[in-house]
């Protein structure tokens, strides 16, 4: 299993066409105390960049977007009962969604762990 | 992910969509943004630091949840250095400002303050205040002779000086105190610590104040505030201000908060925002505030838009700020819109988000007047989703105000 990070604070799992996509630690840390996440629907199909999730702090409501494009295979019904997953294990357990994705090529522009460390080291 | 889009109106400038920046305050080439007395003191404290109002401010140091339970429990220190401090002198200025404000001001007794209203001739609200008369000893230097004080909302502070000048007579002398800070210190335990600093804050009832001393430094404390909570008010000079606050802070119950928790707290307070609930457009009886009317102003009809706000006293405003209790967990926030049956948008909501003790989602909305009966249950959109809400009185959390002839 690869993981990738977006320059949109997202992480993504990919392990074969599967993606499981996220909010990263320093994404919860900037949004601060979430309330509520509203995930997609199995089946629903994303384009890269299209609205895929809304994250909401106590302060403001964010969008996520869809880091690739492809097919929803499952929401984390555990974000609807307990949205504080995302602050307390935001690369683990307050996972997003996943998606069967439609091309993996997508993924070539994207950085890993090290170059993400770097970006949010730069802002 | 996008940037956080619902701040309110210092956030105008982020389109939703825009991608999250490391730091909120950003590189933007944004009017310049001032720095206040304990800008220092709060990056030192780890305060996320955000514009508001013109002024870098601490948006939250631990979190809004955490500070916002503090508050309710123990006692939040808050720095409102950026709001307007103002007093008026020269003789008659009680009279002279009362003629700009539709309350009782030559009626105020020393160390008595009131809620007021600054209207525009068709009764739309211009700024809402707090007015203090002055006793023979206070705290302000070079302010002689009888004085009223009064503190309004940075965001609005220089259309009020330019209102005020235009509208007193020139025998009133203003004066605006740029170089006193403002802290609130509340909470339950608020009075315990600041006595422990300040003795003699604890015999102040709730719209009270008085002059103080710490170390030199003359304070002048109101027991007031913003949370619906017990708590004080401090203006104080700039240059103690870093002192007081460090000082404040070494005790036990005391923890500094942000503009997050501040805005929290006050929505489930039920207290309105200027800029978000009233505006200029908005009349004391739509923003159901008719309480700062006094009688004897109604009936003189001398006011600012007197006309207007007696008639709509009468026959019911169009429409009318309520609270609501959102159904679900999903924060309905400023700028959602109220629908009718038939999917039409017949009001809005102004403030909203998240209730940390209520557990629950509530907003300030106008709605028509036939709507506004608590138990009414309104039709919400945002962004395309319907929401429900049901029409609640506010306070949503009780205040816990101290008041003359209660007992500690």
């Amino acid at each position: 299993m690869t993981r990738y990070f977006t320059t949109e604070h997202e992480w993504i799992d990919v392990d074969g066409t599967s993606a499981t996509v996220g909010i990263t630690d320093y994404a919860q840390g900037q949004l601060g105390d979430i309330v509520f996440v509203e995930t997609p629907e199995a089946g629903k199909t994303l384009s890269k960049g299209d609205d895929a999730a809304v994250v909401e702090s106590v302060k403001a409501a964010s969008d996520v977007y869809a880091p690739v494009s492809g097919e929803v295979t499952e929401g984390n019904a555990a974000l609807a009962d307990d949205s504080s997953l995302v602050n307390s294990d935001p690369e683990g357990e307050g996972w997003f969604f996943r998606l069967t994705l439609s091309d993996e090529s997508e993924l070539d522009g994207l950085m890993d762990a090290a170059a993400y460390k770097s970006f949010v080291a730069s802002l | 992910m996008s940037e956080p889009v619902h701040n309110g109106r210092d956030d105008d400038k982020h389109a939703r969509g825009t991608e999250l920046r490391g730091d909120p305050q950003g590189a933007d080439d944004a009017p310049q943004v001032e720095t206040l007395p304990l800008d220092a003191w709060h990056r030192a404290r780890g305060g996320r630091m955000v514009d508001f109002a013109g002024y870098h401010m601490p948006i939250q140091y631990e979190g809004i949840m955490a500070e916002h339970g503090w508050t309710r429990e123990h006692a939040g220190l808050f720095d409102v250095s950026h709001m307007g401090q103002l007093v008026f002198t020269g003789a008659g200025a009680d009279a002279a400002l009362e003629a700009v404000l539709p309350g009782d001001v030559t009626g105020l007794s020393e160390g008595r303050m009131r809620y007021s209203l600054l209207l525009n001739d068709g009764g739309g609200i211009l700024d809402d205040l707090m007015v203090t008369r002055l006793p023979a000893s206070h705290a302000f230097e070079d302010v002689e002779g009888p004085a009223l004080y009064m503190v309004v909302n940075g965001a609005t502070k220089w259309d009020d000086l330019g209102y005020l000048r235009e509208a007193l007579p020139d025998a009133i002398t203003i004066n605006h105190l740029d170089e006193r800070a403002l802290l609130a210190l509340q909470g339950p335990e608020a009075v315990t610590a600041l006595a422990r600093l300040v003795p003699g804050v604890d015999r102040l009832v709730f719209m009270t104040a008085g002059a103080f001393d710490w170390q030199g430094a003359g304070l002048w404390i109101s027991r007031s505030g913003y949370t619906g909570e017990d708590g004080f008010e401090i203006s104080l000079p700039a240059a103690s201000a870093e002192a007081f606050a460090e000082a404040l802070c070494g005790e036990p119950e005391v923890k500094p908060i942000g503009l997050g928790a501040r805005d929290s707290l006050r929505l489930e307070a039920g207290l309105p925002l200027y800029g978000h609930d009233l505006d200029a457009e908005t009349t004391p009886v739509a923003a159901d505030l008719g309480f700062a009317l006094s009688k004897r102003r109604r009936e003189a009809a001398d006011f600012a838009g007197a006309e207007r706000i007696l008639a709509e006293r009468e026959t019911g405003p169009i429409a009318k700020r309520v609270g609501l209790i959102v159904e679900g967990r999903q924060p309905v926030r400023e700028g959602a819109a109220v629908l009718d049956d038939e999917g039409s948008e017949i009001g809005r909501v102004t403030s909203g988000g998240f209730a940390p003790s209520l557990g629950s989602p509530v907003a300030m909305a106008y709605v028509p007047l036939a709507l506004a009966e608590p138990g009414t249950v309104i039709t919400l959109n945002q962004r395309g989703k319907v929401h429900r809400g049901t029409v609640t009185p506010m306070p949503f959390i009780p205040h816990r105000y101290v008041r003359k002839g209660a007992t500690a």
